[in-house]
């Protein structure tokens, strides 16, 4: 197959089509929409489920039921939705049990607007869990994520978040389905999947929290054992240029697109290097090791007023360099234009 | 020698932790037999709930799956629809069913959801320490209705079987009590028609059952079963509102 034009919420969809998902629950809410229609169109015909749900808690509840039945279950929505996901989000992690959940981000809070925006990197339900959550940059990496994600939470028996931005969603780019990730080896069968006890010998399942454990037992298993593993193997960043860059910026999804962009603009003026987050958590802390002596300066160029990612990015630099925001204004989101700007006045301020 | 009296196999050797006098494992017991008499222990998957019904699955010999509060029949949905051919139940309270996941199950009904709830309505939340539910009756002094339900600030008790009888999906629905060994039979054949109103693929199936909580309601197991009879039959009319080979009642 050669590449396509297609709209990233359709790439996601058709991504995890090809994944396996067979059971797509949801609800309807902008910048997603295309994610659902498409599955409402698609699954009849490939031997899927689709429902759409009464509301976003109950479709993240179905896919707890379908995930526990052992099947690739997925969900999508955006910000004033996913808090109502959290909760069964927040139980999958507690019982185990994998699936993938799509956060297309508008701008908040609560009913925001519908504008593309970066502002759920903080949101998590209850209980101090973590997921692997992957940020695409570009529509072919929108494909590449949502098709691993499955392979991931399988593999830990963990949700997966995919935290794209509306401008991800909304955008079409091209997109080569030949060209996604191998599908991983040795993932771990399903044995607790729920089919009746008839299908153990009569040995029944019970998915809350592992035989035997009890709830401190579990979670000390999960940061001690189950996230340690995580981040060894599935911290994923993209890094341009740090060895020698005047200053470096760090940016996800849209936002790290823009620095691309401003790079181009402001050419051989400044040299600037780039460290883009594919996962977001786990977050790659130790790549700012690799950031060379000329280094005087962080940027960190984000769609939203004042930083979310950026406390991150301060614990990564850990007071080697000053870390500046570059975000939305009083009058509208981050441009190009803006993160230029943001470069501009650092460098002046650095050679004063 | 033979057995004439047993444990059904559906319920494992847990021994119940409910209250004296709760009705609780009397009712887990007639779910576990009608299981094992229609032979589906080995295709069963119940779906918990969170209150003293979130117990369920600590004590239940089939595959089950904990949900969250008020969820079940979203959790049951996802589990049916991926498991088909199986016997599917959800075993909820009435602070998570009538409170906090009324929109749950009206639209597991709305949907025709091939599953089945068992609703146990004891008009009180048990184990947060008798607090006011949805079904708690007119006058009733609960932790959070200190000087008795109040209509006028709380409105009229929720009638669940009437309110989901009007719901086309809803293919089987009953109410009835287990307050005398008469009512307890009467429960169990209520409880085996819904399954197989299930098991024909007819649409969605729910049981309330009018049960006791006599650590919160004050009183003796026997003055809990009077109760039954005395006060919530009088607010919650037993019988068949909906059956789907019979047509609407």
């Amino acid at each position: 197959m050669t590449k396509v034009l297609m709209k990233g919420n359709e790439v996601i969809a058709e991504a995890a089509l090809r994944a396996g998902c067979r059971a797509f629950f949801g609800y309807p809410i902008t910048p997603q929409n295309e994610i659902p229609e498409y599955f409402a169109r698609e699954m009849p015909l490939r031997n899927g489920t689709f429902i759409q749900a009464e509301s976003e808690i109950a479709a993240m509840n179905m896919v707890m039921g379908a995930s526990a039945s052992g099947a690739r279950a997925m969900t999508s929505t955006s910000g004033p939705g996913y808090c109502l996901k959290l909760e069964a989000l927040a139980a999958m992690t507690l019982t185990r049990l994998p699936a993938v959940v799509v956060v297309v981000m508008r701008n908040g809070p609560a009913f925001g607007t519908m504008n593309a925006a970066q502002e759920d990197y903080r949101m998590n339900g209850n209980g101090g869990y973590k997921v692997v959550t992957f940020a695409p940059s570009t529509i072919q990496e929108a494909a590449d994520m949502t098709f691993e994600a499955f392979d991931i939470a399988d593999q830990y028996r963990n949700p997966v978040v995919i935290l794209a931005d509306g401008m991800i969603g909304q955008m079409m780019g091209s997109v080569d389905f030949d060209k996604l990730p191998a599908k991983r080896e040795h993932l771990p069968e399903k044995t607790w999947a729920l089919h009746g006890r008839g299908q153990r010998n009569g040995k029944s399942e019970f998915l809350f929290i592992a035989e035997g454990k009890n709830h401190y037992q579990e979670k000390y298993d999960a940061e001690t054992i189950l996230y340690p593993e995580i981040k060894a193997n599935e911290t994923s960043v993209e890094i341009v240029d740090v060895e020698d860059a005047d200053i470096v910026m760090c940016a996800y999804g849209t936002a790290a697109r823009m620095c691309v962009a401003a790079v181009e603009a402001i050419g051989s003026e400044v040299k600037l290097g780039l460290i883009r987050p594919r996962t977001l958590w786990p977050f790659p802390y130790e790549t700012f090791g690799q950031i060379g002596d000329p280094c005087k300066a962080i940027i960190c160029p984000e769609i939203n007023i004042i930083g979310q990612m950026i406390d991150d990015v301060r614990i990564a630099s850990a007071g080697r360099w000053p870390v500046h925001h570059v975000g939305d204004s009083a009058t509208g989101p981050l441009t190009p234009d803006g993160i230029i700007e943001k470069v501009k006045e650092v460098w002046k301020e650095m050679k004063v | 020698m033979s057995v004439l009296y047993g444990k059904p196999e559906s319920l494992n050797d847990v021994p119940f932790t409910f209250c004296p006098g709760c009705t609780h494992g009397l009712t887990l017991k007639l779910v576990a037999s009608v299981i094992d008499e229609m032979d589906m222990g080995d295709d069963t998957i119940s779906v918990g709930c969170v209150g003293c019904g979130g117990y369920m699955p600590w004590f239940m010999n089939v595959d089950t799956i904990f949900s969250l509060h008020g969820r079940a029949p979203a959790n049951a949905t996802g589990v049916k629809r991926m498991n088909p051919d199986k016997l599917v139940f959800t075993y909820q309270g009435d602070g998570d069913l009538a409170s906090i996941g009324t929109a749950e199950i009206i639209h597991a009904a709305h949907r025709g959801e091939k599953f089945t709830t068992i609703f146990v309505n004891n008009t009180t939340y048990g184990m947060t320490g008798g607090q006011m539910a949805p079904t708690t009756l007119i006058g009733q002094k609960t932790t959070t209705s200190p000087y008795g339900r109040d209509a006028g600030l709380c409105g009229q008790p929720l009638h669940i079987c009437e309110l989901l009888s009007t719901i086309d999906g809803a293919k089987y629905i009953e109410r009835v009590a287990v307050d005398s060994p008469v009512s307890v039979r009467k429960a169990k054949k209520a409880i085996r028609k819904a399954f197989e109103c299930q098991m024909a693929g007819a649409g969605f199936s729910l049981i309330e059952i009018l049960s006791t909580c006599p650590t919160n309601w004050g009183m003796s197991p026997l003055e809990s079963l009077e109760r039954i009879r005395t006060e919530m039959i009088p607010a919650y009319p037993l019988g068949v509102f909906k059956d789907w080979e019979e047509g609407d009642k």
